[in-house]
């Protein structure tokens, strides 16, 4: 009885939330209420698994176009490592398409990155990470996303050792045979240069 | 028992005087079990009971150790897990996750362990899978199954083996890192055809309460097809897609990326499961030895006075005899 009382006040809040952009609004992140009521009829003696709707954590609503918030609300993500929910002020990805500028009230966008620079600039301070590819999705609600596979503090790479494997990754490429070393010795070559122009700067 | 003693008298005088053995404890107690069992008063052997104290100690000290193991083990991989699941969140709050979703080809991939005495875990996963292939199929719709792990394979192979399109063992021999689930994610993209692949494992919320979860990754084509319809994937379109490539490839490399994320996330969290429930398994299993391990003692005591005190009512009785 009382699981059917919340899920009445679940759907309830979703039906509620239809004008907000859904995956990015304030509503308390519940389950789908058909795989409930489907599991239901199958299994009644087994409880349902839960989904990662139940673990999303609460995103800021969606805000109309007059009201652009005045941060933006960056969460970098990468399998080893998060670091979210930080309020800056603009946000350089090395997207496929060249460096790209994220500002608060910036179009929504899905973006490719390519090995590079990332740099965060909050008020005066500037954090440059060094990423090796990813995704970054910006929404309308001021919230960027990044995730890299890597990332790393520039501080923390070490200037010799890139040297010493661009030579290495050169000469594999110059003599690699195969289509597949090929590729492979193009991509490091690739991480590479853009690591070693990311420590010039 | 002084009825007993009598009894026991009545027959022992008998076996001084035809077998002039030593008397020695061990034999006594043998063979006042023997008479014991005949007359159907219930003991055991002192020997006997000295035997199971030694084993169930043995037991209780390797199930001890194997709980200090397991804490180790799930200290180390406990903060990696944590750090990993930030990583779903950002395609979870732009995809969303509808597992209701109806598919034609349908992939259960099932994480569980290598290795066993975890407790019920990999049966729970077991049965959400069978629960979850029962749901999605139908007349026009099929689900298969990819196996991580040999204790949901074990299970598994016993009624569904034609279902099985993978089978992964031996996942945790090198510490898990990404680049290892994502050759895994790329090995079973391409092998297996998918239109939604629905992970289920056990997410550790803590030490002792691990929760069965399933994760819905669609397919670039679903998710095409969901935007389209509308409903919680219609808000995609609204996004601007960057880059030089299609919306389809940008599509295709991002449920890649979202699958092998995913993925990397449900193996730590498992792993970390495993160690939980393996924890908590052999810390039962050692307050069970030890309680084992009293009664038998009790039991011993009991046997052996009761030895003694056959002896000493052996020889009064035959003191009295040669007096008296």
């Amino acid at each position: 009885m009382i699981r059917r009382a919340s899920t009445g006040l679940l759907s309830r809040s979703i039906v509620a939330g239809v004008h907000h952009r859904h995956f990015s609004s304030t509503e308390v992140p519940g389950a789908d209420e058909l795989f409930m009521m489907a599991w239901k009829r199958i299994m009644p003696n087994l409880d349902p698994p839960k989904t990662p709707l139940a673990f999303t954590r609460l995103r800021p609503s969606s805000i109309s176009a007059a009201d652009i918030a005045s941060k933006l609300t960056v969460n970098l993500v990468s399998p080893y490592s998060e670091f979210s929910n930080r309020e800056v002020d603009m946000v350089i990805v090395p997207a496929t398409t060249g460096q790209m500028g994220i500002l608060p009230g910036h179009m929504a966008s899905i973006s490719e990155l390519k090995p590079g620079v990332l740099t965060i600039h909050d008020e005066n301070d500037v954090i440059k990470y060094f990423i090796s590819s990813g995704f970054a999705f910006i929404h309308s609600n001021s919230v960027a996303d990044i995730m890299a596979t890597e990332a790393v503090p520039i501080e923390k790479v070490d200037p010799a050792s890139v040297q010493n494997r661009l030579v290495e990754f050169n000469q594999k490429l110059s003599s690699a045979s195969t289509d597949l070393e090929k590729a492979e010795a193009q991509i490091g070559v690739d991480v590479l240069v853009a690591l070693n122009s990311a420590l010039s700067e | 028992m002084a009825m007993a003693a009598l009894r026991r008298e009545g027959r022992r005088f008998a076996a001084p005087i035809i077998s002039p053995q030593p008397l020695n404890p061990f034999r006594s107690s043998i063979s006042s079990a023997e008479d014991q069992a005949f007359l159907g008063v219930r003991s055991i052997s002192t020997q006997i009971v000295r035997n199971r104290m030694k084993s169930v100690k043995n037991i209780q000290k390797i199930t001890k150790a194997m709980k200090m193991v397991a804490a180790s083990k799930l200290r180390a991989i406990q903060t990696r897990a944590e750090n990993s699941r930030g990583l779903w969140q950002p395609f979870t709050a732009l995809l969303g996750d509808t597992p209701s979703v109806d598919v034609k080809k349908n992939v259960i991939v099932t994480i569980s362990s290598d290795k066993g005495l975890c407790g019920g875990i990999n049966s729970t996963s077991v049965k959400i899978s069978r629960a979850l292939h029962k749901l999605n199929s139908g007349p026009e719709k099929e689900s298969k199954y990819v196996v991580l792990g040999e204790k949901a394979k074990a299970q598994l192979v016993r009624d569904s083996k034609q279902n099985i399109e993978l089978c992964i063992t031996e996942l945790q021999k090198n510490p898990l890192n990404y680049t290892q689930v994502s050759v895994l994610a790329d090995d079973i993209l391409k092998n297996v055809e998918y239109d939604a692949l629905r992970i289920v494992f056990n997410k550790f919320q803590s030490v002792v309460s691990f929760v069965p979860t399933a994760a819905t990754v669609l397919s670039p084509e679903v998710v095409e097809r969901e935007a389209e319809s509308g409903g919680k994937l219609g808000e995609l379109d609204n996004y601007e897609i960057e880059g030089g490539e299609t919306k389809s490839e940008v599509l295709q490399n991002l449920t890649e990326f979202q699958f092998s994320c995913v993925m990397f996330n449900a193996v730590l969290e498992n792993a970390c499961s495993e160690q939980g429930a393996r924890m908590s398994a052999m810390d039962s299993s050692s307050r069970n030895a030890g309680d084992m391990l009293d009664r038998l003692t009790l039991t011993y005591n009991r046997t052996r006075q009761a030895s003694i005190t056959t002896e000493l009512t052996e020889i009064i009785s035959g003191a009295s005899a040669l007096e008296g």
